[in-house]
């Protein structure tokens, strides 16, 4: 990548580039640059695309304390904010997905009007509809003899019939918003692309939106179509909120499902003791938050700027300046957990950063917990002899996405 | 030990009631956090402890703590 800072920049060559690549032959671990960072200082600029150079914080205590910050933002309008890709012009008529990308108190009083259903009681209440989903996937897989492709198969359906369920999407449709979202969350993706996808979908959610005024039902999105019923929430909003969730509900749980099981894979003995586990046991529960701290998806990075100097560290971020918290590092920081770098499913990982921290920590946190607890625990159950049907080496891995898993996950039994 | 919550910081995480659902719960209509009990006994202080260093919207407060723990 070009360097838009002359070469008179004595410091040009000192700051690295980010995004930065994992170590040839390991999947599982974050880019080897990171860590080395990590040791040498909480925080430090790195240099991006378009040759700005934003703080990259490395270390756990810091990244909490910076995502948990009001002073903070998430709003990609405001100068500074370091850009994963060009920014779209749909950013001037606010943010095409909703309240991901807005500040307090804005964010706040959109995220609570879609909570309900994420509750705790709620979401345990969806159980037994998830492990029938579950069973069913895995007995229509257990109808083929040869091998198939988990992602296709298994992964990817699984949530997107339960965030489906709980919208009030008509799953038939999966195809054309499984296809929308890929495109949205791949990192290579143009401006244009992204842009066309985002349009596609929000068209799409506010056809829904418009039927469930007419016609509601039992679900999220017909709750958000009463509120613009009411006059409190603007129709645009409302079908920007179901494009975050829709998307936000199957492309990360659909990853974590298939990368968990390569994991435990090439981790047999720990898998075995998984197996043995009972359907709600502690041992399931702590392998899930294992495997996000481990596998930490959401890789990268968040984006933040500051809109007040901030110190910390020894450092002062100061307004304007942007900042990258990339909690794939923090989650292997080992000041925060014993031997990072070593899957464990027995520790106690629940401190992990996988969903973020801070206002804008996942709202479906408990459901992708809930719907990880039921896969994990029956998959390989009901499985036993599933294994790979390739070899490791012809696996590839979704270093292009904001979402890191793999494309396909060819298994037997 | 005393707790106390703030509902309006509350972001409705839920990480409250899954590490001490005695203590803490979520109010049905937007999952914001309520207390089901401001003084839980000592063997609860740990779990109690976890969930206000897990709660990412630094919402709880258990007196005799500042800051938060890991
Ligand atoms: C294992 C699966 C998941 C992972 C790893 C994950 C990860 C994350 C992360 C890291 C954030 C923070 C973004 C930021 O700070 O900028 C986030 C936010 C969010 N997630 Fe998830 N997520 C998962 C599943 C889900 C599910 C199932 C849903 C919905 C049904 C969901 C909905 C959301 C929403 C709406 C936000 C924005 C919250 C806000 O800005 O207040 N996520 N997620
Ligand atoms: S952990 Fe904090 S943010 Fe989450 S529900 Fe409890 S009080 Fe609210």
């Amino acid at each position: 990548m070009t360097s838009t800072l002359g070469s008179a920049d004595a410091n040009a060559a000192e700051v690295p580039e980010y995004p930065m690549s994992r170590a040839e032959g390991c999947p599982f671990d974050p880019p080897p640059q990171l860590r080395t960072m990590q040791r040498e200082a909480p925080l430090r600029r790195v240099r991006l695309w378009d040759g700005s150079t934003p703080w990259l914080v490395t270390r756990y205590d810091e990244q909490r304390a910076l995502l948990a910050d009001s002073r903070i933002s998430s709003d990609p309008t405001n100068p500074g904010y370091p850009a994963p890709a060009p920014v779209s012009d749909e950013h001037s008529e606010g943010s095409p997905v909703s309240f991901i990308l807005m500040d307090d108190p804005e964010h706040a009083r959109l995220r609570r009007m879609v909570t309900a259903p994420f509750t705790i009681k709620r979401v345990e209440a969806m159980r037994p509809f998830v492990q029938r989903i579950v069973d069913e996937r895995i007995d229509e897989m257990l109808t083929a003899d040869g091998p198939v492709d988990l992602v296709e198969a298994f992964a990817l359906p699984v949530p997107s019939l339960v965030i489906c369920q709980l919208l009030g999407v008509p799953y038939a449709d999966h195809d054309f918003f499984q296809r929308n979202s890929k495109v949205i969350v791949h990192r290579d993706s143009t401006t244009e692309q992204r842009n066309a996808a985002l349009g596609a979908l929000a068209e799409y959610l506010d056809g829904l939106v418009g039927r469930k005024l007419t016609d509601p039902g039992e679900d999220l999105l017909s709750d958000l179509a009463a509120r613009v019923e009411s006059g409190e929430l603007p129709r645009r909003e409302a079908s920007r909120m179901g494009v975050l969730l829709l998307i936000a509900g199957h492309e990360t749980t659909a990853n974590m499902i298939a990368l968990g099981t390569l994991a435990l894979l090439e981790h047999p003995r720990q898998l075995a003791e998984l197996r043995e586990a009972g359907d709600d046991s502690e041992l399931v529960a702590s392998t899930v938050e294992e495997l996000l701290r481990y596998l930490h998806i959401t890789h990268n990075g968040r984006r933040r700027v500051a809109l007040e100097d901030v110190e910390i560290a020894d450092e002062v971020i100061r307004a304007g300046e942007g900042v990258i918290v990339p909690n794939d590092i923090g989650n292997r920081d080992p000041d925060a957990f014993a031997e990072p770098d070593r899957l464990d499913i027995r520790r106690d990982a629940r401190h992990h950063m996988a969903f973020g921290f801070g206002v804008h920590q996942c709202l479906g946190q408990p459901l992708a917990r809930m719907e990880l607890r039921v896969v994990y625990s029956t998959l390989y159950r009901r499985i036993p002899t599933l294994r790979l049907a390739t070899d490791r080496e012809n696996i590839s891995f979704k270093h292009d996405g904001s979402v890191y898993g793999v494309y396909e996950l060819p298994v037997t039994w | 030990m005393k707790v106390t919550v703030d509902q309006e910081s509350c972001v409705a995480s839920g990480q409250c009631v899954m590490t001490a659902a005695d203590v803490f719960d979520q109010r049905d209509e937007d999952g914001i956090v309520e207390l089901l009990e401001d003084q839980p006994t000592e063997d609860r202080a740990e779990d109690v402890r976890q969930a206000a260093a897990l709660c990412p919207a630094r919402a709880i407060r258990v007196e005799g703590q500042s800051g938060f723990v890991r």
